[in-house]
Formats: structure tokens, C-alpha cells, sequence
């Protein structure tokens, strides 16, 4: 019955070309600015101390300082993004280092199933190394081609474009391999464990 | 019935809060009792299937039954809620779900406090369910509420505040932009200053929770950080031009 539910005198705004529209999943809507959402204060993070560790099941940890991180092989990644508040934004243009030239530095453990993104403040997110590889996530340090600004997660988020942004952990301190998919922080406050856009993942039963 | 599940609301009253702001009674079949500072999702569906969707905090207490009450703002060509504000009439019925979120929450029979609140515009609206509740089962948890807004018009639930200002309840107005005659409440924009002294009989451990547009939500945290508040104490919200 909801499924054929229509709100009387709603026509909405007018369509997006069709080559756009195709590009936003159900639910979301177009913006064009860059909407701030944290679920606590900014940390500041100073650069001569920070530092990417990536630990958990491999046989030995590595752990880069900030010029060793920007010495790593970086690209330029030009993607969509969708946030689970409903605002969508296209051709987000980020330079950042992959997962994928992270992981070359480490050997994995053969029961490794997924990640858990850990960061300043105590933020979590768990991630499942199938959604993490192939391109599919890095580390940002810069965003329109300047330096990743503190609201938005810099020096450096993790940005995983094909899920929720939520996934994509603002100021990143450790990836840590796991032999699990447990929920991070907001997977454990009601919503999903993966968060797929484009299959409306947005709550835990969804 | 789960909180996930569409469900079809009837509206059964809009008051006018500010020229800006409206409240929307939900009558919901399947109502849940929400925690003070969840949100529920609302989504619009045209004849042809395009749908919009936003999610707006519920402003009424837990402890009313069968029905919800929405404070929602008119966005500059926000889609949503200028459908809300100008073609929306009480017996309309839209499709929300929820309640919906677990962080930004305050219960205060079990969360304890005392329970600093900062709100800006319509920030003020999760705060608003936790005041109505605290009064709703007789708390005495100590709350103190710091709150933006741009001129006296622009109060959402002005009269409402002043009476729960009691037992316990301190509300502190600033007006950011212009006073009326004989204003004794603060007339800047939040700053260090202004919330040391709304927050100091508190200590450093009070629960606090912050909305409002991402600016002041930034710049509150950190100053609240810097007087020494734990972090892990602070609730932030935010919303942008486009958070609703």
C-alpha cells in the first residue's frame, strides 16, 4: 500500500537531465555545496605528530609519519558522493592515496575479512576488505586541490565513494585489519552495516 | 510495526511558530514512543514516482501517545519544506518513518547530567523534546539551554521556553542580529566568553548537545573543548544550507 502511496499537490522540482538523474541513487537529492556533519567537536591534529598506521591481522604493522604518507604513490579520484541525510554531490574531485598502495606494504593475515577505519576523537567505521580494494577507497589529503580542511576530516579522511559517507572516516588515525564485520560507531547507533546508496542502506534492517 | 517501516501520518494541526517556522501534528497508526532528540524521516512521492525525502527532529515529548509534533523551518528553495509550509493543509497525509537515531539522544530518567544544551534556529528542536520530556516525567537533572537566534521574532517557542524555566530549567537567549527595547538577555553571536558563563556551574563533565548550522556548531565544540569540557561528553548535530 505505501508503495503506491502518492502526496496530494507534490509535483517536486523538475527532473534532472537524464544522464544525471542516473547518477542519483533513490532517496537523495542534488547539492552543490559541501554540507558538514560530525557526530562530535573538530579535532586539530597537529602534522608533526600525526600519523597512518595500518595494523590489526598482518604480519607486521606499518605506521607512516606525514611526509612519509604524501612520499606514498597518490591519484587524483573525481567522485560522486552520497551522505545518508539525503544529500548527494557529483564529481567530488579528491587526491589521496589508495587502499590498495596501503595494503602493498603489509602481508595479510589469510582469515582478514574487513577493516575498521579508527579515528581522532574515537570515531569507528568497519568496512569489508571487498569494499575497500580494487579503487574502491583512499586515504584524502586533498579536496578541490587544496589541503583537506579540519571540518572536513583533514589532514586526512578515508573516502569509500560507492557507500554513505558516514563510511568515509574524517581524520583518520589506523586502519586495522579484522577478522570480522563488526559495526562502528554509527553502524552500532541504528544504522547499516555496509550502507549501499544505491540500495537505500540507510538504517540496520533496511 | 518498526521503526523502518513507511507508514502513512495524518496531519491534524500546523501552528505557526515564527514567519519561518511551523509545527506539524503527525496522528500515526503505528506511533512508537521515540527518546527525546530522534528524528523521523519524511518522503514525498509525485504521481509519476519522483520522490523527495528529509529528516526532521521531533519536537514533542516521548511521553505523548499517537501523535508527533514536527518543528520544521522554510528553506530557502528547500523542496521539502516549502511543500510543507504552503501546500500542506491539516487532514493531508504524508509518508514518514522512524523514530529514527541513537546518539543524539537524552533520556532523563537513565542519562543523567546535568545536560548542557546549545542550540541555534532550529537547532532549538531536538533540545525542545528534551525539555518537554524532563517536564513530562518530573526530572530534576539540572538543564541549561544557550540559545541563537537572529532577532526576538525569530524565537521558536519563545513563550513555551519561559515557562519551563523553572525547577531546575535555566534558559540563556542571545539575539545576533537585533534587540527589542529593554533586552537583558546576550545580543552577540555564542562565543568563549558567553559559554564559560553558561556552562561554568557545571563543571567539566556536563552532557552536552549541540545543533544548530554547521558555523555554530564548530565553533561552540571547539570553545566548549577549550574550556575544558570532555569531548566525549559533547553531542553535536549539524545542519548546512542544504541539511534540510
Amino acid at each position: 500500500m505505501a508503495e503506491r502511496f502518492v502526496t496530494r499537490g507534490f509535483g517536486g522540482r523538475p527532473r534532472s537531465a537524464v544522464g544525471l538523474a542516473a547518477r542519483i541513487p533513490p532517496g537523495q537529492h542534488l547539492v552543490t555545496d559541501f554540507p558538514v556533519l560530525s557526530a562530535g567537536p573538530t579535532p586539530r591534529i597537529d602534522l608533526a605528530t600525526w600519523e597512518l598506521a595500518l595494523s590489526g591481522l598482518v604480519r607486521a604493522p606499518v605506521k607512516w609519519s606525514w611526509p612519509e604518507f604524501l612520499a606514498l604513490p597518490a591519484e587524483e579520484f573525481t567522485k560522486d558522493i552520497s551522505c545518508v541525510t539525503t544529500w548527494t554531490k557529483l564529481d567530488m574531485r579528491w587526491r589521496g592515496v589508495s587502499v590498495d598502495t596501503l595494503l602493498e606494504h603489509v602481508e595479510l593475515a589469510p582469515n582478514a575479512l574487513g577493516l575498521v577505519a579508527e579515528c581522532h576523537g574515537g570515531y569507528t567505521t568497519n568496512l569489508l576488505l571487498s569494499d575497500a580494494v580494487n579503487g574502491q577507497a583512499f586515504v584524502a589529503y586533498e579536496y578541490d586541490g587544496k589541503p583537506l580542511p579540519p571540518d572536513h576530516g583533514g589532514p586526512g579522511r578515508l573516502v569509500v565513494p560507492h557507500l554513505y559517507f558516514w563510511k568515509s572516516a574524517k581524520w583518520l588515525r589506523a586502519l586495522r585489519v579484522v577478522d570480522r564485520d563488526r559495526p562502528g560507531f554509527w553502524e552500532s547507533n541504528g544504522y547499516h552495516i555496509r550502507g549501499d546508496p544505491w540500495k537505500e542502506e540507510r538504517y540496520s534492517g533496511d | 510495526m518498526n521503526t523502518l517501516q513507511w507508514q502513512i501520518a495524518t496531519i491534524t494541526k500546523i501552528t505557526p511558530e515564527t514567519a519561518k517556522v511551523k509545527s506539524f501534528t503527525l496522528s500515526l497508526p503505528g506511533w512508537i514512543k521515540h527518546r527525546a532528540g530522534q528524528h523521523y524521516d519524511l518522503r514525498l512521492t509525485a504521481p509519476d514516482g519522483y520522490r523527495a525525502q528529509r529528516s526532521y527532529s521531533i519536537a514533542s515529548a516521548p511521553e505523548r501517545t499517537g501523535e508527533i509534533d514536527l518543528t520544521i523551518e522554510r528553506v530557502e528553495d528547500g523542496e521539502v519544506s516549502t511543500f510543507l509550509h504552503q501546500v500542506v493543509v491539516p487532514g493531508d497525509r504524508v509518508e514518514v518513518r522512524g523514530p529514527i537515531g541513537g546518539y543524539f539522544v537524552w533520556d532523563a530518567t537513565t542519562s543523567g547530567g546535568p545536560v548542557l544544551l546549545v542550540a541555534g534556529g532550529s537547532g532549538v528542536v531536538p533540545m525542545m523534546s528534551m525539555l518537554r520530556h524532563r517536564a513530562a516525567v518530573g526530572a530534576k537533572v539540572p538543564v541549561r539551554l544557550l540559545y541563537s537566534s537572529r532577532t526576538y521574532d525569530d524565537v521558536i517557542y519563545r513563550e513555551e521556553l519561559a515557562s519551563l524555566a523553572t525547577g531546575g530549567v535555566e534558559i540563556f537567549h542571545t539575539l545576533t542580529r537585533s534587540q527589542p527595547a529593554g533586552w537583558t538577555g546576550y545580543a552577540r553571536r555564542i562565543d568563549d566568553t558567553m559559554l564559560a558563563e553558561v556552562s561554568r556551574p557545571f563543571g567539566a563533565s556536563a552532557l552536552t548537545f549541540i545543533c544548530g548550522p554547521t558555523p555554530l556548531v564548530e565553533s561552540a565544540a571547539t570553545s566548549l573543548e577549550r574550556a575544558s569540557l570532555r569531548a566525549d561528553r559533547i553531542k553535536t548535530e549539524r545542519f548546512g544550507p542544504t541539511g534540510t
